[in-house]
């Protein structure tokens, strides 16, 4: 699979629902901060600097030792790709929203499955990226550290004895780790006890932010939960951490939710059938109408409420509903209203297709 | 005792963090509690962190030296003042840390609640980051000595700097 068969899919192998504690846990994603030694930071870095990190990421990854142990992994500038076509790789987490400014001194590196990701520019150098479903924070951390250090045998990263990996921002400094799970938290919210548990989880040294990453709300009831300190433990150590509240949040979600199908079953019951009512029948559906339902499915298909429907199609669903998604499946710019039938017709669409193939 | 967020409104709530098994009591006023608090929850729009670093960095940077002067001291490998640093949050280039050195202290200990990393270590860089600290001093002393116009002695340590460079370029290999 190219580059272009990946911005014209919503699916990718992160929103397969194979991962364990899947009916919580959406996502788990790792990423290092690696910058070369001797080149100044990507906000300084002129266009030929630009460049010859660009070359040494492709005589690092293209490879054939490279490509024998991680698969194909290919490097595309920016530049190559459409407006839309960048606004999809962000959309599907494979890319941050900071690879779009300044595009012409940024790249991706992408493999097939696009399990791995290395960002080129960002606000380092180098920010390896790997995303698996469910909660696989080790799986993750173990895929980055043989890329990285096979990266390492070409690339000299500018380290110091004390500081370790040294990175643009000083919040990134030392391991240059920054782990994550993405939490669907449906029930926790309904017994109005998400402040308590997000509240304690501050405290820890991590950080709890929306979906789509810093500075966005918590739409849909999905949570990202990620290790703010990088400097003075080892990456295992924080993985440890991270691994282990999550675990608590997914034990107190547990509860809430057979909580609530204890005490409010018809009413959990009433808003998962009109969910599903609403998303395969409507003609006109909103953006935040969309993710809000697609939280109320989910929560049924977690629970067996509905049967028919795999989690990992609505977690497709959530990426494909937005809005770059949406123009590139038109292949033209739409108008506010265009944008929310075509997304109301892209949802029936994919749910009948399951009810009629069972 | 002032709130130490806003320096303004009388501190009434205790704030607990823990970092790093470090623990850090922030005493805040009831509105400053408040908005700390929606930070980290992430209910709010994140308090922009390169302000806050920045923030802090300035004011460290300013002590030791009195107010600092038109951006204050450049580094000399990619020319960032500390001054574009405090506006930025962001270091230019791994020199940065060398050259503005143990003033950048307290911004980690803030960050990370310690300055000492315990990760991991790269097999190849790892090894050559010894030498490369030692040829780094003697550059140092190099240009100490040309100022001082000690030329004989200056030919000792760049003898010096030519010998390890040669080492670290073995190791390289």
């Amino acid at each position: 699979m190219s580059i272009k068969e990946t911005v014209n899919s919503s699916h990718s192998h992160w929103m397969e629902a194979g991962g364990p504690e899947a009916d919580i846990v959406v996502s788990s994603r790792v990423r290092a901060a690696r910058n070369l030694n001797g080149l100044p930071f990507p906000h300084l870095l002129s266009e030929s600097d630009a460049r010859q990190v660009f070359h040494s990421v492709r005589l690092a990854v293209e490879n054939r030792e490279f490509a024998g142990k991680f698969g194909r992994l290919e490097l595309t500038e920016m530049s190559e790709l459409t407006p839309v076509e960048r606004q999809i790789l962000v959309e599907k987490h494979l890319i941050s929203p900071d690879l779009l400014e300044n595009y012409q001194k940024k790249a991706v590196v992408l493999r097939d499955d696009e399990v791995i990701s290395i960002m080129v520019n960002e606000e380092d150098h180098l920010r390896l990226q790997s995303i698996l479903p469910g909660l696989q924070l080790k799986e993750a951390w173990e895929m980055i550290n043989g890329i990285d250090d096979s990266l390492e045998k070409t690339m000299d990263y500018a380290y110091d004895e004390n500081l370790g990996y040294l990175t643009a921002c000083p919040t990134n400094v030392g391991t240059g780790l920054r782990a994550s799970v993405m939490l669907h938290l449906p029930g926790l919210v309904l017994i109005n006890r998400i402040r308590d548990v997000l509240g304690s989880v501050s405290k820890l040294g991590l950080t709890v932010r929306g979906m789509y990453g810093e500075g966005t709300d918590a739409s849909g009831n999905l949570f990202q939960l990620s290790n703010q300190v990088t400097l003075g433990q080892t990456e295992e150590d924080i993985i440890a951490a991270l691994i282990a509240v999550t675990g608590q949040i997914v034990s107190s979600e547990r509860a809430a939710r057979e909580a609530l199908m204890r005490e409010r079953r018809e009413h959990i019951e009433d808003s998962v059938g009109r969910a599903y009512g609403l998303l395969s029948h409507a003609r006109i559906m909103s953006s935040e109408e969309a993710v809000k339902l697609l939280s109320d499915l989910r929560l049924g298909a977690s629970l067996k409420i509905v049967d028919f429907i795999p989690l990992s199609l609505i977690t497709e669903l959530m990426v494909a509903i937005r809005p770059a998604f949406l123009v590139k499946r038109a292949g033209r710019d739409l108008t506010a209203l265009a944008r929310d039938v075509i997304r109301a017709g892209l949802i029936r669409e994919k749910l009948n297709r399951i009810k009629y193939d069972k | 005792m002032n709130c130490e967020r806003c320096q303004e409104r009388p501190a009434v709530v205790h704030l607990t963090e823990i970092i790093n098994n470090k623990k850090r009591v922030l005493r805040l006023c009831e509105q400053c509690a408040r908005a700390v608090q929606a930070e980290s929850f992430g209910f709010l729009p994140q308090m922009n962190l390169h302000n806050f670093l920045a923030g802090l960095f300035s004011n460290h940077m300013a002590s030791p030296f009195g107010p600092s002067v038109a951006g204050g001291q450049k580094c000399p490998n990619c020319g960032i003042s500390e001054g574009q640093f405090a506006k930025s949050g962001l270091l230019g280039c791994g020199e940065c840390y060398r050259h503005f050195g143990e003033r950048l202290d307290p911004v980690f200990r803030r960050l990370h609640g310690t300055n000492q990393h315990t990760g991991k270590v790269p097999e190849r860089t790892g090894g050559k980051v010894k030498l490369s600290k030692q040829i780094d001093r003697l550059k140092v002393k190099l240009r100490e000595a040309i100022s001082r116009e000690e030329f004989e002695q200056a030919a000792k340590i760049r003898d010096q700097i030519r010998d390890l460079e040669k080492e670290l370029a073995r190791e390289g290999d």
